[in-house]
């Protein structure tokens, strides 16, 4: 159907009148996106001074009231609604890129100003006044966080979907359970699970044997971070590994059932390599997920100054907690700390972003070859 | 050979003596993980409600004294603020989130659908710190220079919008369109993933009887799509109520109840107040706060299991 209206419209009958009188061409549409620049434009006046928000604002709200009246006036009621309703739909698109645009320009403009190797190599330990000081500690903190939450819960969530998938018939009460389970999971606020981790490990300190794991100073520890973090990242885990599990056709399966392999084997060797590719794609997107995650760590990593690649011993600082802290508590002067703070904060939508593209160039190259 | 090594687990329990052993030891290890695994979930949530409940008790039941006001009067300005900020998300993200997923799946041209669904995914992770320090950096000077005094100006007889609008604009109405921008991508996800799977042949029906395409969708895209988009709604709903630091960065919070959206005393929200106030409690103060932490917790739940049913539900109207 598309590529029908596509042949059908060749340019030659444009400036024929007896083929498109009286309809909307492509040049009154241009001229209705000029106009509604014009007045746009026309509404800094009042301010004197350029406002770029109100200009795009004024010139959207314009270009949609003029299409419907123009429309209206040179074709159809109906065409005028079916019109409107295009202009509307496609400006509501273009008004949700400002905020993506104006989030990643504003981003990369002021962190760049401490996007430098001092913020790698150096930390906050002993930094005041006028000190650059830096986020080498944040950055160490994020990986040792993100690295042992990913340890924890891909194995937990791929083994649980493994479960759901190959060894429970889809009807039992526990796997309903364990299903129904998991969209909770989905669900807790983060903050909840920080929360339930800090809870978690003041409980271990009552009990002697396990006072080892939570030696925390006041119950923070990177472990404490990592177990909330586990919480939020599994049932992603789980929910994208086990979408990817149900794609395998189960030919598949019973061709090495019927040469006599055995049920893990089959597992290991024919589902898990074929859905490969959409497991690590999920898992990847869960990091992503997690790894910015600032709430839960406030209650359970808390703020340390310094080094720590310890996560079982004491407080840690990660980059999304850098740039909390940097950002509302920035010291005297203030500009030092903020721009600290956005420094850290283009660190880490430099890392989502990395891994995003990751995600996408796994997923084409592990496809089976069947598939691609 | 083949015969003896068949995997069904029935044929194994009947004949175990043709098994061979070495097999049986991995299917059983392998299978007692899977199984593990999906039981430590259960374990896990259980353990979820059992500390957050056991370390909350004692501010359900502290006597007044301890603190100058009861559980309740402590936790209700919260709430309140906690939907409100959440409802501000919902209203205005909702239409907006439609109409893009509806511009994905049905406008814009095929090969590009793919990559704008990619841009829309993005927003989604970006961390919610970066956001906050945007909302504040960037969008509340913004909307206080321009949106605030305007409504002030001249919307002022309706009670959201009182007299003497913040000049920082840390208000309840900018972290609402903070909260946003963030749930946004996840009602269109959803929403798109619903109107691509509207059937052709209602679509192409449609047409052929001469709808627009504005009416096509009308007629075939939405009804099929209702519960989809509710449902989704929903799942914003819950993310807005459990953001954190979006809303701790950004809202100028004080003790109580309020509607107006564009001052500097707002109602702040459960998250928030556990972000902002956890670091320098002790004592009955935690448990306090990790009371309010359940009463979120059991709010969210509530909604996502809402979300759950209408989802399950749903689509019976299109076929």
């Amino acid at each position: 159907m598309m590529l029908i209206t596509d042949t059908v419209e060749p340019t030659g009958f444009e400036p024929d009148d007896a083929m498109t009188s009286g309809s909307y061409t492509r040049r009154i549409r241009a001229a209705i996106g000029g106009a509604a620049l014009l007045v746009g434009a026309f509404s800094w006046l009042p301010g004197g001074s350029v406002n770029l928000a109100r200009w795009v604002v004024v010139s959207i709200l314009a270009y949609i009231a003029l299409t419907y009246v123009v429309a209206r006036r040179i074709e159809s009621k109906r065409q005028a609604t079916d019109r409107l309703a295009t202009a509307v739909v496609t400006s509501a698109f273009l008004v949700v890129l400002l905020p993506l645009v104006s989030v990643i320009w504003t981003v990369v403009e002021r962190g760049s100003n401490r996007f430098d190797s001092t913020f790698y190599t150096e930390t906050m330990r002993g930094v005041f006044g006028e000190i650059e000081g830096g986020g080498y500690h944040a950055v160490v903190g994020t990986l040792v966080v993100t690295g042992l939450t990913t340890l924890m819960s891909v194995p937990f969530g791929l083994f649980a979907a493994i479960y759901l998938v190959e060894y429970s018939s889809k009807s039992s009460l526990f796997s309903r359970a364990v299903q129904a389970l998991v969209d909770v999971m989905t669900g807790i606020p983060s903050i909840v699970a920080g929360l339930f981790a800090y809870a978690f490990f003041v409980f271990l300190d009552d009990i002697p044997v396990l006072t080892v794991l939570s030696t925390g100073v006041g119950h923070r520890s990177g472990l404490a971070g990592a177990v909330a973090l586990t919480l939020l990242m599994t049932p992603v885990v789980i929910r994208a590994s086990e979408e990817m599990l149900r794609l395998v056709p189960n030919e598949l399966r019973e061709a090495s059932y019927a040469l006599g392999v055995p049920k893990w084997k089959t597992i290991v060797k024919v589902v898990l390599p074929t859905a490969v590719a959409g497991i690590l794609t999920g898992i990847v997107l869960a990091v992503a997920r997690v790894i910015g995650e600032t709430a839960p760590l406030l209650v359970t990593v808390g703020l340390a100054q310094d080094t720590n690649w310890n996560p079982f011993d004491g407080r840690m600082t990660t980059l999304s907690i850098f740039t909390y802290y940097q950002y509302v508590q920035p010291g005297v002067p203030p500009q030092v700390g903020q721009d600290r703070a956005w420094a850290a904060a283009l660190s880490l939508v430099i890392i989502v972003g990395i891994l995003f593209t990751i995600a996408r160039i796994l997923s084409t190259i592990l496809k089976p070859k069947g598939l691609r | 050979m083949t015969i003896t090594e068949n995997p069904s687990p029935r044929a194994t329990e009947a004949d175990s003596s043709f098994t061979q052993p070495i097999s049986r030891l991995g299917d059983r290890v392998f299978g007692g993980l899977s199984f593990g695994a999906a039981a430590l979930i259960l374990v896990a949530l259980a353990a979820v409600a059992i500390f957050l409940f056991t370390e909350g008790l004692p501010a359900f039941t502290a006597d007044e004294g301890e603190f100058n006001r009861s559980f309740l009067a402590y936790v209700g300005p919260l709430v309140f603020g906690t939907t409100y900020a959440a409802a501000i998300a919902l209203l205005l993200a909702t239409p907006v989130a439609v109409a893009v997923a509806l511009y994905i799946s049905h406008y814009a041209p095929r090969r590009l659908a793919k990559t704008l669904g990619y841009f829309i995914d993005l927003l989604a992770a970006i961390p919610s710190v970066v956001y906050g320090i945007w909302g504040i950096a960037v969008l509340a000077p913004i909307l206080s220079d321009s949106l605030y005094p305007w409504l002030e100006d001249n919307a002022a007889f309706l009670p959201f919008f009182g007299p003497t609008a913040s000049t920082s604009g840390r208000t309840m109405m900018t972290a609402g369109i903070v909260l946003a921008v963030m749930v946004l991508p996840i009602i269109t996800a959803i929403s798109r993933e619903v109107f691509v799977q509207t059937p052709r042949l209602h679509q192409e029906a449609s047409l052929a009887l001469g709808a627009t395409r504005w009416e096509m969708i009308r007629q075939a895209v939405l009804p099929f799509g209702r519960s989809g988009v509710i449902s989704g709604a929903m799942l914003g709903l819950g993310r807005a109520l459990g953001e954190t630091m979006a809303v701790a960065i950004i809202l100028a919070p004080a003790n109580g109840y309020f509607w107006n959206v564009i001052t500097n005393q707002n109602s702040n929200t459960i998250a928030s107040n556990i972000a902002l106030s956890f670091p320098e409690s002790s004592g009955l103060e935690v448990n306090r706060l990790i009371a309010s932490g359940l009463v979120l917790f059991a709010i969210t739940f509530g909604v996502n299991a809402m979300a759950r049913k209408i989802s399950s539900t749903g689509f019976s109207g299109a076929d």
